[in-house]
């Protein structure tokens, strides 16, 4: 057993959802208990669904355990299939089911429905929500796709692709598929099909008819793919456009492939730029810490250490399943990776490192606010305000601005946060002392008058009614009062950093109380 | 006025045929209670047993409040607990050590049952006990299922106060009669009723679930009690079967349902009728003038209630006597006919009550009736505003503050919003 209140992933009877859900002409019928409906909300509420998730629950109770659960399954298949007349039929069993063993394949099979159904065995207590995708469009995929369909012969037409692995719920999903879509389009390349999102299972059977296949979220994808190459002999795109570079490898290794010019799509992001610029040089070697899906965890870390000038200090995933990705990512930065799905794990780490910047899902975020460290959104689970109605993309050029604003974002917030706190003792900016281009004399006392200048007063005003800006990083030293103070002279973005180094210094030099010397002492000490 | 007044014998009131259907149900499970219970119980601590499923329900339903150092989690069973079960009831073991070294400060740690826990028997009760030996004198050790295959959204609030009811004390033979409030009710709101209680002279009132694990009531023939939420029917029987009484009782939602509900007890303990009068006469006023503001918007509007939480019944009573509204359909997961029967009695006799749920059937009568108003899930309200129907979301209904005279007013704002905020909108 495992205790837990938050995991980073929902079970993979959900995953399946986020197929059947992308789709048109799929029904789910799903063997459940009554409670499990509660997925659909996922579905209705933070992706903002106008439609019900295409999904059917027997939703048995107790008493009807002791009877005929069998039935019961059927009757709701058979009563799906007459309502919603889909093309193709799922059918699976959600944890409790699992327990109760109906067979919701055989049971299927023999209610000889004229259409395909699919029989879905997703293990519930060890697979989780991404595997569960995965494995229904690979179910999927193998059913539905036409063998005898195959690619034409190049001559006198445009190469065509497969984009594969968009599902519902996913991040950025929506917007990722118009900027590839875009991107494809100015290289002159023709999608064949978009899989799973927006596809129906007649556009699963001309799956053979591309050239080959892009694989844009290998967590979805991956399964799919490897079949398709060793049934269609299609190859696979699998550098993830995420970021200017990766971008710009994903458009050659396309090029190659497709036999067409890069050159039309190449250049059409200010990410460099923006990144060049002067006020970007504060950015240089800020240390931020990373975690997410593995996919959007090793794009994000080539982005923040090539392209924003960003030291990548911490970087992890938590679907095991793509531990080898993020080890080999992590060898290029020199760092242990961090696989795991306990958030608490990752809020040690975070801690530990003190970065300046965290990456992450929804957790991340909350973590990274409890310890007061700026924060961006870079992979699901995410929270409705990631599903946003504005064009935001991750993939492609476009995806690459967007990365930049909402990565520097936080970073400028913080400076700006800095900057009030630091001036918010000052008499002229204080409640009280009135508006003062109005030329009125400020009716109210100015009781901080005398701490204007930043003086002790206004240090002990900020002890006093701030709660501890940063924890300690390790509990080695101890400080002094006086080194205390001045270390929350420092901007609190960087404060964490200084608190390290000056434990790390003090370590090192085998010094247990530190004192103002110490902290300028390795101040000097670490000094580039 | 320690006399108690002889009890009245629920009335019985029949109301029209009630439409039973049988089919998929779009509802929560009984976990779900927890999310509104750890707040109630200070000191309290939900531990589920059950799957990836429950955990991601928990956290899916509690929206931000998994960030705020809850008192609740999930023990996940995984595959090598399904191998044995001895290994299952250690490993459980295990996990209540480590949560309780974390959380010293627990005193009352609830091992809540579910779906996939309560289909391997897992005898949850036996290491209730086991745990309770283990940790006593310093964290009691209780269980209950909350189960979906047991229970409905809300029952998982009856299921945990009926497990608390065998532990309460017994109060003192030939005590004198208390007062006991069941039903997890907002602070605020516990707390306004009390004031009104001991402005009618009622001495000793007590609330069922306490704020702590350690004021719990105590219980007995001298308990009176009454209801505040219309979804308690297990842990009614399990009071009555201590002896407690219950007073009939309209529920407290609005002027009328608040005036009833106080008047039941004022006359159980001998309230005398002008004194009444005149402690609920300014409440009651402000309760009116409140849901005053609404009754343009909601009068001779059409209403249709999805199941829910068994509030829809009382809530329906309340916007068709005090706001004028025509509930068309009353859905309830569960129909307690005894508890709801002076609610009922009041329905206009064209409502349909409904119990259990076949939902696409639902869907279409909702379709064909284009009720000016439905309330429904989250999974059902998005769905029908894009069809062009203007929805209640439910789930509101209980996490928000609606009982007694000052909440009367938030309560019809609930329905009004979303029919104003269609006329406003010009998109």
């Amino acid at each position: 057993m495992q205790l837990t209140v938050w995991t980073y992933e929902g079970p993979p009877h959900v995953g399946a959802m986020r197929i059947a859900t992308a789709m048109e002409g799929v029904h789910y019928v799903l063997h459940a208990p009554q409670g499990d409906t509660y997925a659909d909300l996922l579905f209705t509420m933070i992706e903002r669904r106008g439609k019900r998730p295409p999904v059917t629950y027997t939703t048995f109770q107790a008493r009807d355990l002791g009877k005929d659960t069998a039935e019961l399954f059927q009757s709701a298949a058979r009563d799906a299939f007459a309502r919603y007349k889909p093309q193709a039929m799922l059918v699976g069993a959600s944890c409790t089911a699992e327990l109760i063993q109906d067979d919701p394949s055989g049971l299927a099979e023999a209610m000889r429905l004229p259409i395909p159904v699919v029989a879905l065995e997703l293990p519930s207590y060890q697979r989780k929500e991404n595997w569960g995708a995965a494995e229904t469009f690979y179910q999927l995929v193998r059913a539905l796709a036409d063998k005898t369909v195959s690619a034409a012969p190049r001559e006198g037409r445009r190469p065509s692709v497969n984009l594969l692995g968009p599902t519902a719920l996913g991040f950025r999903h929506r917007d990722d598929v118009v900027e590839i879509t875009r991107l494809l389009g100015a290289l002159g390349i023709d999608i064949n099909v978009t899989a799973p999102l927006g596809a129906s299972p007649v556009d699963l059977a001309r799956l053979g008819a591309a050239d080959f296949n892009i694989c844009l979220y290998p967590e979805i994808a991956d399964t799919a793919c490897r079949w398709l190459d060793k049934t269609f002999g299609q190859k696979t795109v699998r550098t993830i456009p995420i970021g200017h570079g990766a971008t710009r490898d994903f458009i050659a290794e396309m090029a190659a492939l497709a036999g067409v010019d890069p050159a039309a799509a190449l250049d059409d992001s200010r990410l460099p730029w923006w990144s060049r610029s002067v006020d970007s040089t504060y950015l240089t070697a800020k240390r931020v810490f990373i975690f997410g899906d593995a996919t959007h965890a090793v794009a994000a870390a080539r982005v923040a250490r090539d392209e924003l000038g960003f030291e990548v200090v911490g970087l992890g995933c938590y679907n095991r399943e793509f531990a080898r990705e993020i080890r080999d990512a992590a060898k290029l930065y020199g760092l242990d990776p961090l696989i795991t799905d306990d958030y608490l794990e990752v809020e040690d780490a975070i801690a530990k490192l003190q970065p300046e910047l965290v990456l992450g899902t929804q957790m991340e975020r909350h973590i990274a606010k409890r310890l007061r460290i700026p924060c961006a959104v870079i992979s699901a689970p995410v929270h409705v305000q990631d599903f946003p109605a504005r064009y935001s993309p991750q993939m492609g050029f476009e995806g690459a601005n967007v990365l930049f604003d909402t990565w520097v974002h936080p970073l400028v917030m913080g400076l700006e946060e800095h900057l009030l706190t630091m001036f918010r003792d000052d008499f002229e900016f204080s409640d009280s002392a009135g508006a003062s281009h109005l030329g009125h004399e400020s009716t109210a006392p100015l009781p901080l008058a005398g701490a204007a200048g930043g003086g002790s007063v206004a240090t002990l005003a900020l002890e006093e009614t701030s709660p501890p800006l940063t924890p300690p990083a390790s509990g080695r030293g101890t400080w002094s009062p006086e080194a205390e103070r001045e270390l929350l002279k420092i901007p609190f973005f960087v404060r964490g950093k200084a608190r390290r180094n000056t434990e790390r210094y003090a370590a090192e030099q085998g010094i247990a109380a530190i004192t103002l010397d110490t902290l300028y002492d390795a101040k000097a000490h670490y000094a580039r | 006025m320690t006399v108690l007044a002889p009890v009245r014998p629920a009335t019985g009131a029949d109301c029209a045929p009630v439409l039973r259907e049988r089919g998929q149900r779009e509802v929560f499970c009984g976990l779900t209670g927890i999310i509104w219970l750890h707040r109630k119980v200070q000191d309290a601590f939900f531990l589920v047993v059950g799957s990836r499923t429950c955990a991601h329900l928990l956290q899916s339903a509690a929206g931000v409040m998994v960030f705020a150092e809850p008192r609740f989690g999930t023990a996940i069973i995984e595959e090598r607990d399904l191998a044995g079960m001895v290994d299952c009831n250690e490993e459980l073991d295990r996990v209540v050590d480590r949560l309780l070294a974390r959380r010293p400060d627990i005193k009352l740690l609830f091992l809540v049952g579910s779906c996939p826990s309560e289909v391997i028997k897992l005898d949850l009760s036996r290491a209730g006990q086991r745990l309770s030996l283990k940790h006593a004198g310093r964290t009691k050790i209780l269980n209950y299922s909350g189960s979906g295959i047991e229970t409905t959204f809300t029952e998982g609030e009856d299921a945990c106060l009926a497990a608390l009811v065998p532990d309460l004390a017994a109060s003192a033979q030939g005590a004198a009669p208390e007062l006991m409030i069941v039903g997890a009710l907002p602070d605020v709101v516990e707390d306004q009723f009390l004031r009104i209680f001991a402005q009618l002279g009622i001495t000793t009132v007590r609330s069922l679930p306490a704020r702590r694990a350690g004021e719990m009531p105590p219980v007995g023939p001298n308990t009176r009690f009454l209801l505040a939420q219309p979804f308690l029917g297990e842990t009614a029987r399990a009071l009555e079967d201590r002896g407690a009484v219950r007073l009939d009782a309209m529920f407290p939602f609005g002027a009328e349902g608040t005036t009833n509900w106080l008047h039941a007890a004022a006359t159980a303990f001998g309230v005398d009728e002008m004194h009444f009068r005149s402690v609920i006469a300014p409440g009651r006023e402000r309760a009116k003038r409140a849901i005053e503001h609404c009754r343009a918007k909601l009068d001779g509007k059409s209403i249709f209630f999805m199941p829910d939480s068994q509030l829809e019944v009382p809530l329906a009573r309340f916007l068709a006597q005090e706001l004028g509204m025509v509930p068309l359909e009353v859905g309830t997961p569960y129909l307690h006919r005894r508890h709801l029967a002076q609610d009922l009695a009041l329905l206009p006799n064209t409502t349909v009550i409904s119990e259990g749920q076949d939902v696409d059937k639902q869907l279409d009568r909702v379709r064909a009736a284009k009720p000016d108003l439905t309330v429904c899930g989250l999974g059902l309200a998005n769905p029908l505003e894009s069809e062009g129907l203007t929805t209640k979301w439910a789930i509101e209904l209980v996490f928000s503050p609606i009982h007694g005279f000052d909440q009367a007013g938030d309560l019809a704002e609930l329905f009004a919003r979303p029919l104003r905020r269609r006329d406003v909108l010009k998109v």
